[in-house]
């Protein structure tokens, strides 16, 4: 026989959660619902007169070749973006861990580039690299390699590539270090007893227990390449030359923010939000079967 | 994108609330604007100069970033019902300005129902057209307002056997000028800045063509592009070729090409009158002479006359009577000589009226300053017709960056000038539809 058990119906927990769901609902579902339904109007920038025009943005975006292109385009950046700043965040967080005298301000210092507005950083790289002003196209020039970011599109990709990555190394950085500091020195210890060299200590320990700090820093640098890269854009090369560094978001901040064109704006980021999440749930689902917690 | 402005105009309604809260019994005027640095200075000055010359009204201007930022934080100051008096709206925003019906007040209404003494004619026509009807009735102020011109190296003119006084007047010239000082050991002969402002707008209208339908946009907004004509195409073919041997070198979009002339790289550069300014503070090693834009001898009707760039003072709807006399107030007060005239010799932008141009000419300023008067000379070659009178474009914005990303592409040599700019009139004929549709 068994016992039978009653809960008492209770409005504690709900109410406990209350604030969460209330901060979710404004900050989140509320504005990706306006953004639906912007997405789905045809309106001017002062919002006196708009036109209902069902999923007419939509489809005028799939016509246009350049939105294609614009596709094309982020992905490898993203792709790129998310590769270069985990494998150097990770590259210098195990070169960090190591270090013993002065590692604090090692630390210290390769953290410091988060700190910088995403703009500035775009700024900064800009200069360094202007076809005739900059040190480091004055130097690729002595080496007879002609960089013109302003003309040559596979030029503007690498260095829009490179900004956002060193963007974003410090983040990666900071939680690979913790990861390694969690990883306990015995196993290491034990390996290399058994005659496990550095290399391969490090390939069949250290990074598969990292892996679930990879793998949440994985979704984490896919969505700063999709949605967080757009001031560094429009620093470096404000999308040029012709469309080659014309990521999806910029050009949702661009005709957005700028051209003031609000219905097909949104059209580009709702189709944006459905690419990041639909990316993210791929990685819940497939990715993170191979994380070993 | 809808958190963002949500948040910009709660951020902007909060700013406004705190600073509209009356110190003194005055009648307050909110003008956003976007001139930052030492422009932004010499903007306090004129309403610092306003405030102290009277009792009634004090004008507080406040910087909004650039102009960009600052006309999106107008409009959604607007759509939260914090709008500002005054704000700043660069000359691609004309369209969208315009055909805000019920949101702005034109200047020449402000003018009319306050009991300032207003005339129109006392303005220069080929700065205040680009912001009037067809009627002539003036919508917006112009403020800060330029036109492109030609800066040139005189001792790079001198080393390559050139008369530094003589810069070249037409295209054909500008070649063979190039030809010179590339064979002198220069790197490139000229550059331009604004490619799209400079190379295309200013073009037609220099050249006295068509750059879209309509009166260039003046009668509505229903418009096509005319901007991939035959002396157009001519004329970007002949870039796109001179870009390959030097004598054009292209350096990006904005003035990012200026550097190049700074550094002594090209000889030539075209780019806004207001550079002025910034040159005379950065070149150091050589002498620069100022010229007006060339154009191709045997087009018709060329040189015609320049139009311009800048930006201009639109009035917001929504206020009282007594604010709106106050911004009349302040704009006769702007629009006088005497201000103009200093707003003109120290900033670099164009002066307003006729009288503020006599008067610097009296103060003896573009004697001591050469080449200063060029631009107003450009803009007053010619009675402006239809084509030169200014460009009324919707989604101007994007249009612009479609201009220059074909022009890239012409100029990497990906595609030939003739399919660049037919592109470029195909996609900007798709963004003027969408504005027409969301207009009407």
């Amino acid at each position: 026989m068994l016992k039978r058990v009653h809960f008492r119906r209770s409005y504690l927990p709900y109410l406990l959660v209350l604030p969460q769901i209330a901060v979710t609902l404004v900050f989140f579902i509320w504005p990706a619902a306006q953004a639906l339904y912007q997405s789905l109007l045809i309106e001017d920038a002062f919002g006196l007169s708009y036109e209902f025009v069902w999923f007419e943005n939509f489809i005028a975006l799939f016509r246009d070749g350049n939105y294609l292109h614009s596709f094309r385009i982020t992905i490898v950046f993203s792709a790129a973006v998310t590769f270069s700043a985990m494998a150097l965040g990770l590259c210098f967080a195990t070169m960090a861990d190591r270090v013993i005298r002065g590692s604090s301000v090692y630390k210290t210092l390769l953290v410091w580039p988060y700190a910088v507005a995403p703009a500035l950083a775009g700024a900064l790289w800009a200069f360094m690299f202007d076809p005739t002003l900059g040190i480091i196209s004055g130097f690729l020039k002595t080496v007879g390699y002609d960089w013109d970011h302003r003309l040559d599109g596979t030029d503007a990709m690498m260095l829009i590539i490179v900004a956002a990555t060193w963007k974003q190394i410090s983040y990666n950085f900071l939680f690979f270090l913790a990861g390694l500091q969690a990883i306990p020195k015995s196993l290491t210890e034990a390996a290399a007893i058994d005659g496990a060299g550095p290399f391969k200590r490090f390939w069949t320990i250290i990074f598969p227990l990292l892996s679930p700090t990879t793998f949440f820093l994985m979704v984490v640098n896919v969505v700063y390449a999709f949605f967080e890269t757009f001031g560094i854009v429009h620093a470096v090369t404000a999308g040029g030359p012709s469309r080659a560094t014309s990521i999806l978001v910029y050009k949702v901040y661009r005709d957005g923010f700028v051209g003031l064109d609000l219905g097909g704006s949104a059209a580009q980021s709702v189709i944006l939000m459905a690419i990041v999440i639909s990316l993210t749930v791929f990685q819940f689902r497939y990715i993170e079967k191979k994380v070993q917690y | 994108m809808r958190t963002r402005k949500t948040t910009l105009a709660a951020a902007t309604a909060a700013t406004t609330l705190l600073l509209a809260s009356p110190a003194l019994a005055q009648t307050e005027v909110q003008w956003w604007h976007a001139m930052g640095g030492s422009l932004g200075e010499l903007l306090e000055n004129i309403t610092d100069g306003f405030n102290a010359s009277q009792d009634d009204y004090a004008v507080n201007p406040v910087y909004k970033g650039e102009y960009n930022d600052t006309m999106t934080g107008a409009i959604a100051a607007f759509r939260a019902g914090e709008q500002p008096h005054i704000v700043q709206i660069y000359e691609v925003g004309t369209a969208t300005m315009m055909s805000a019906e019920g949101a702005i007040r034109p200047v020449y209404e402000v003018m009319e129902n306050s009991e300032i003494e207003f005339d129109p004619e006392a303005y220069l026509p080929a700065v205040t057209g680009y912001y009037t009807t067809t009627e002539g009735d003036m919508l917006s102020m112009p403020f800060n307002s330029s036109t492109p011109v030609v800066f040139y190296n005189k001792n790079a003119f001198e080393e390559a056997g050139l008369d530094p006084e003589q810069p070249p007047r037409t295209w054909p010239e500008v070649e063979e000028y190039s030809q010179a000082l590339l064979d002198a050991g220069y790197e490139c002969g000229f550059t331009s800045g604004w490619l799209s402002w400079v190379q295309l707008e200013n073009f037609s209208a220099l050249h006295n063509v068509p750059f879209v339908t309509g009166e260039n946009g003046f009668a509505g907004t229903d418009i096509e592009a005319r901007f991939n004509s035959d002396l157009h195409k001519k004329h970007i073919g002949k870039l796109a070729e001179w870009q390959e041997n030097g004598i054009f070198s292209y350096g990006g979009r904005y003035s990012n090409s200026r550097p190049k002339f700074i550094a002594g790289e090209c000889a030539m550069y075209m780019g806004s009158s207001a550079s002025r300014a910034a040159l005379n503070a950065n070149v150091e090693d050589f002498e620069f002479g100022i010229s007006m834009l060339p154009y191709w001898p045997e087009a018709e009707g060329a040189p015609q006359n320049s139009i311009i760039g800048g930006a201009s003072l639109w009035v917001l709807e929504g206020h009282s009577d007594e604010e709106y006399e106050a911004v009349a107030a302040f704009f006769e007060y702007l629009s006088s000589p005497e201000v103009q005239a200093e707003w003109h010799q120290e900033s670099g932008y164009l002066p307003i009226t006729q009288a503020a141009y006599e008067l610097t000419q009296e103060q003896g300023y573009y004697e001591e300053n050469p080449g200063a008067d060029i631009s107003v000379e450009q803009m007053n070659l010619n009675e402006p017709t239809e084509n030169s009178k200014g460009l009324r474009i919707g989604n101007f914005v994007q249009i612009r960056d479609i201009i220059n990303e074909e022009f890239e592409a012409a100029f990497a040599g990906e595609k030939s000038a003739s399919d660049a700019l037919d592109d470029a009139a195909e996609r900007a004929n798709g963004e003027m539809e969408k504005f027409h549709r969301q207009n009407n």
